[in-house]
């Protein structure tokens, strides 16, 4: 019998684990990916929909069309897994057995736990575009906005693509210009944080495009609850903002399952992982990608998409008996659309935050990082059929590394600012300092 | 990074003023911090707080969000705030002797 490998969740991390693992392995393992629906969502697309500029019928394909053939494709609800006996109990009542077990479910939008979210207002003047049904909806409200103070609000981190937000705003500017309405219309940018992102660079190159663009920030506004009948966030320190219309981002968590499946998640659900391994703390035989990992770097695909290499290859390396040869350098990079056209990209890992250079891509040429290009944006436009063709296949994009190189040209300031702690998981071979 | 006294005791700090290394921490330290931040006396409230921060992050290496201590510290999140003005988990992890949270990015 060949051993068993289950994959939970089919979007972008379960997607391209099953698919590596189907090239690498063929016929010697057994590989079943779960996924509660059919739908798999482009999420970079999400931004565009409010704005009309991607209909949400072009960024939704079926998830079971992405795996490859061999691949056990099941429709089910997880209720939780047992660590302890290598089971995965679905709410049918049916149990799955395995021998490796991959968690990819990604995070939830957690609405609940900000109280007034789930106001009546909820779609009327709160809106969100982290799913596909409350960017339907945005689309809806923005086109008929056209005066008042529109608020950009997230809640509290961890979440989805940290600069979405930022982009939304950008982008809200770009439009609301073009539609000559942008006089009546205030964007204000509210943050639990001190500053416009948490990379110190990063975040005052943002915090100056976002002043340039006329829209203001709020900092260290930590959202207690929204009064939606008085159009009003309140802070826990009881800071009052006023809005017309408010785009939120809720907090995040990890799938419900994990919180039901023992010793297997923290309090929020997502599941603790070797930061360079992405081997769960819960067990050996269980690894994690994507949103769904407590590991120190963003939410984000890009993210999702370079530690495939490392689950794939420990996985067959576990069920091979061996030490882990997979090592994740916190590699991420993300194309932030700044409207008009342009997009600047930022580039980083767990120890060297996003930073000024070039970007060494070999199709397009070096790309500016951190400074709003053409080229930058052409390229993000071209990620969307890499995403269906080439990322979810399991192939890596041509040029597009998943360690972090560095950039060229790099300030001498460039330093080690975020160093972590955390020891690494004695299992690993293989240190970055020798690759 | 510089030097400071507290409580007698000369320990190196960031330019916040959170602790290098958090061993060098002890509970009059903490006293100290939390009187310059503008807190009086740290009752048991605080220091449920602020031993719960220390802990996860001794045992994790990273210290938990302002989420993770109202779902897991036994304070509500109403109540880190007054007992720790602004911004709780940042001020909790200062007395505590460890470094600032980095926020997820």
């Amino acid at each position: 019998m060949p051993p068993e490998i289950v994959i939970l969740g089919a979007g972008t991390g379960g997607t391209l684990v099953a698919n590596r693992l189907r090239r690498k392995l063929g016929d010697q393992a057994r590989i079943t990916v779960i996924d509660r629906d059919d739908e798999h969502v482009y999420q970079p697309g999400l931004l565009f929909v409010p704005f009309g500029m991607a209909e949400p019928a072009d960024i939704v394909r079926s998830r079971r069309a992405q795996l490859h053939g061999g691949i056990g494709f099941e429709l089910a609800e997880v209720d939780r897994v047992e660590t302890a006996t290598d089971t995965v109990h679905l709410s049918d009542g049916r149990t799955i057995g395995y021998d490796v077990l991959v968690i990819a479910t990604g995070a939830v939008l957690a609405r609940d736990e900000t109280e007034g979210l789930d106001d009546q207002e909820w779609g009327r003047s709160i809106h969100t575009f982290y799913d596909l049904d409350g960017a339907t909806e945005l689309r809806d409200a923005l086109a008929g906005f056209e005066s008042g103070r529109l608020v950009v609000n997230v809640i509290d981190m961890p979440i989805k693509c940290p600069v979405a937000p930022l982009e939304f705003c950008f982008m809200a500017d770009w439009k609301l210009r073009e539609r000559g309405v942008r006089d009546e219309v205030e964007i204000v940018f509210v943050t639990p944080f001190d500053g416009a992102f948490t990379k110190p660079v990063a975040s005052e190159r943002l915090g100056g495009l976002l002043a340039e663009r006329g829209v203001e920030i709020e900092t260290e506004f930590a959202t207690g609850r929204v009064e939606g009948d008085r159009r009003r966030l309140v802070s826990w320190d009881e800071r009052e903002l006023p809005y017309d219309l408010l785009v939120t981002i809720p907090a995040h968590s990890g799938a419900s399952y994990v919180g039901r499946s023992p010793r297997l998640g923290d309090e929020l659900n997502f599941v603790p992982a070797d930061r360079n391994t992405l081997r769960s703390k819960a067990a050996e035989n269980v690894f994690v990608i994507g949103d769904a990992a407590d590991v120190p770097t963003s939410k984000a695909g890009s993210v999702t998409h370079f530690e495939g290499e490392t689950v794939a290859e420990n996985v067959e390396r576990t069920l091979a008996g061996k030490p882990l040869t997979g090592f994740y350098d916190g590699h991420a990079n993300c194309f932030v659309e700044t409207g008009f056209r342009r997009a600047l990209l930022i580039d980083f890992d767990y120890d060297t935050e996003p930073l000024p250079g070039r970007y060494p891509e070999p199709h397009l040429g070096p790309l500016p990082l951190l400074e709003p290009s053409r080229l930058n944006h052409l390229a993000k436009l071209a990620f969307q059929p890499l995403y269906w063709h080439v990322l979810l296949p399991g192939y890596d994009i041509p040029g597009v590394s998943s360690e972090f190189r560095g950039v060229e040209a790099a300030p001498a300031t460039a330093g080690r600012p975020f160093a972590d702690p955390t020891t690494p998981d004695p299992t690993t071979t293989r240190s970055k300092a020798t690759r | 990074m510089s030097t400071v006294t507290l409580a007698g005791r000369v320990v190196e700090v960031d330019t916040e003023g959170f602790l290098l290394d958090p061993h060098r921490w002890d509970e009059q330290i903490a006293q100290e911090i939390a009187r310059e931040a503008g807190i009086p006396e740290l009752t048991d409230r605080h220091w449920q707080v602020v031993h719960f921060m220390r802990q996860t992050y001794l045992d994790t290496g990273s210290a938990p969000s302002i989420r993770t201590l109202g779902k897991a510290s036994g304070v509500p999140i109403k109540e880190l705030y007054e007992l720790f003005p602004h911004g709780p988990a940042k001020l909790a992890a200062k007395i505590g002797g460890i470094p600032k949270p980095r926020g997820c990015i």
